[in-house]
């Protein structure tokens, strides 16, 4: 397997001026040279489903440009970093995982303007978008800015503060059985409305814990898997998106672009359906989390989440079992958490969970990046081929 | 050799600060238009829409046949938390609003709430809301407060 003659390259160009470019700040030398280059082939903005820079975020590339990706590679490894981006390209275009991808590279190396970006750049600050757009308003961090359309998704579909309670108070039921989460004792709903209001309408035990720990995965080809002492967990499909880096600047308040494309794909790559799902891992910061996701992969319909989890269907012995280290809510949260979930979502379907759930051989791991700015989802199960 | 000693002053404690926005070039016009007392949004000749954050070319099409154009300074609230844990400046404000406003002319923006006290009873979704200006610095940042 290789990817010899499977992939091309058919648009490349610079940016327009060279040398010292004061009037163009590091998101807009990205995009001048993106547009350079489309138009040095002609391909419709439409078709570029993939998207991979260094410097700038890939998703903050990909909303500026007004791309809706389905592929993203953020990889910064310094100044090689473009040739490893082609490297991943042909490789996931030839599998099919996206059509058209587009690398850029944009530095304001001599005259600084606009440097710096939430992720990959250092800080909110300075004269980037969140830094001008976001920033002035006072955010503290996550929880007073990642909740912001909870009270819309209250508005529209009637979401009570004790659903949204409920989503902690199931968590740390599965926590009680996990010897490792951080936090095990039961709650219950009061117990949650009444905790520390951190930004309204999320109380302290509806946001996610900070701790510290690790993870890591192994992974091998599926022929070789079966020479390990553990039993294989074989990957069934992948899917990947993202909407925006400014979470302002999201399309609609109740509902996560980046999740439903994400989720889309990897079900369709798996060629799975919901009913084939035996255990899920919805990454979930806030409480709010595990609502959207149930909602955005089509486990529920829309507005039904906050009523699905309330009647117990993802709590110990209910037919979606959710989240059952106990969760960011309860396990822990390190800060980047999809480690963790991916961790248990392997437990399970090994078999080998401290709550495990009878009988598993599909997993579903969905995991949030930023503040709705990017999703992963992997679909894994214990059944050969 | 002796050092300088600085002593803090009595009479001036330090007094954190609100975030001051610095502009990028791509930026400029907005917040000279702030600085103006005016909202200013880009607008797409070719898709005849506003977007925004602003940028030189249409995120809708590419198109860099973009202008200027004064807005309303008309919205409604969108959405919004209500922040328990101020930021640097925001102190005396706790708690307050951070908030998305649905402009009339189509885009969304981040702002604060200010003219009502930032309560969830006072703070309906949807109600009308008018823009104005707070001094941060020797900049404008818009603001909104209820529509009279």
């Amino acid at each position: 397997m290789s990817v010899r003659h499977q992939v091309a390259i058919v648009g490349a160009a610079e940016t327009t001026e060279l040398g010292t470019i004061p009037n163009l700040s590091s998101i807009e030398l990205h995009a001048d040279a993106a547009r350079n280059a489309i138009a040095d082939c002609g391909i419709s903005l439409a078709d570029i489903d993939g998207v991979a820079c260094a410097g700038q975020s890939p998703v903050a590339v990909a909303q500026y440009l007004g791309i809706t990706p389905r592929y993203l590679d953020g990889t910064s490894v310094g100044g090689c970093s473009f040739m490893l981006h082609v490297r991943h390209a042909a490789a996931a275009i030839s599998e099919g995982m996206c059509d058209a991808v587009l690398i850029t590279h944009g530095e304001s190396g001599r005259s600084r303007v606009g440097v710096g970006g939430f992720f990959g750049g250092g800080g909110f600050g300075g004269a980037t978008l969140q830094g001008q757009f976001e920033a002035p308003y006072g955010p503290t961090g996550p929880p007073t800015m990642f909740p912001i359309g909870v009270v819309r998704y209250m508005k529209e579909f009637g979401l009570t503060h004790e659903q949204l309670a409920m989503v902690a108070v199931v968590q740390r039921e599965w926590a009680g059985h996990n010897p490792r989460a951080m936090m095990r004792d039961p709650i219950t709903v009061d117990d949650v409305l009444s905790s520390r209001m951190i930004a309204y309408p999320m109380h302290l035990l509806e946001c996610c814990l900070v701790t510290d720990g690790g993870g890591a995965l192994i992974l091998t080809r599926a022929e070789r898997a079966k020479d390990f002492p553990s039993p294989p967990v074989y990957i069934l499909g992948t899917g990947e998106s993202s909407e925006t880096p400014m979470i302002s600047q999201m399309e609609d308040f109740t509902t996560s672009k980046a999740f439903r494309v994400s989720g889309r794909q990897a079900f369709a790559e798996a060629g799975i359906t919901h009913a084939d799902v035996d255990h899920l891992m919805i990454y979930d910061a806030f409480a709010h989390l595990p609502i959207y996701g149930l909602e955005d992969l089509g486990f529920v319909g829309r507005g039904e989440a906050g009523a699905f989890i309330e009647e117990g269907n993802t709590r110990p012995g209910g037919k979606l079992p959710l989240n059952t280290n106990g969760g960011g809510l309860s396990y822990t949260h390190t800060g980047m958490y999809g480690m963790f979930a991916l961790q248990e979502a392997v437990r399970q379907v090994r078999g080998t969970a401290p709550a495990q759930v009878p009988g598993v051989q599909v997993s579903v791991a969905h995991g949030v990046g930023g503040m709705f700015a990017a999703a992963g989802t992997v679909v894994m199960t214990n059944q050969a081929g | 050799m002796e050092l300088p000693v600085r002593r803090p002053s009595r009479n001036h404690p330090p007094v954190p600060s609100k975030p001051v926005p610095q502009p990028s070039p791509e930026t400029q016009p907005f917040w000279d238009g702030c600085a103006a007392g005016v909202l200013r949004l880009q607008r797409c000749r070719a898709c005849d829409q506003f977007y925004f954050p602003p940028r030189p070319f249409c995120p809708r099409c590419l198109s860099t046949d973009v202008e200027w154009k004064d807005v309303s300074g008309r919205a409604t609230l969108h959405t919004y938390v209500i922040n328990h844990r101020p930021a640097p400046g925001f102190e005396a404000d706790a708690p307050y609003a951070i908030a998305v406003v649905q402009l009339d002319e189509g885009p969304r923006m981040m702002s604060n709430i200010v003219g009502v006290e930032n309560t969830p009873e006072n703070l309906p979704l949807d109600m009308a809301l008018q823009v104005t200006f707070e001094s941060r610095g020797d900049m404008m940042v818009p603001l909104f407060e209820p529509a009279r």
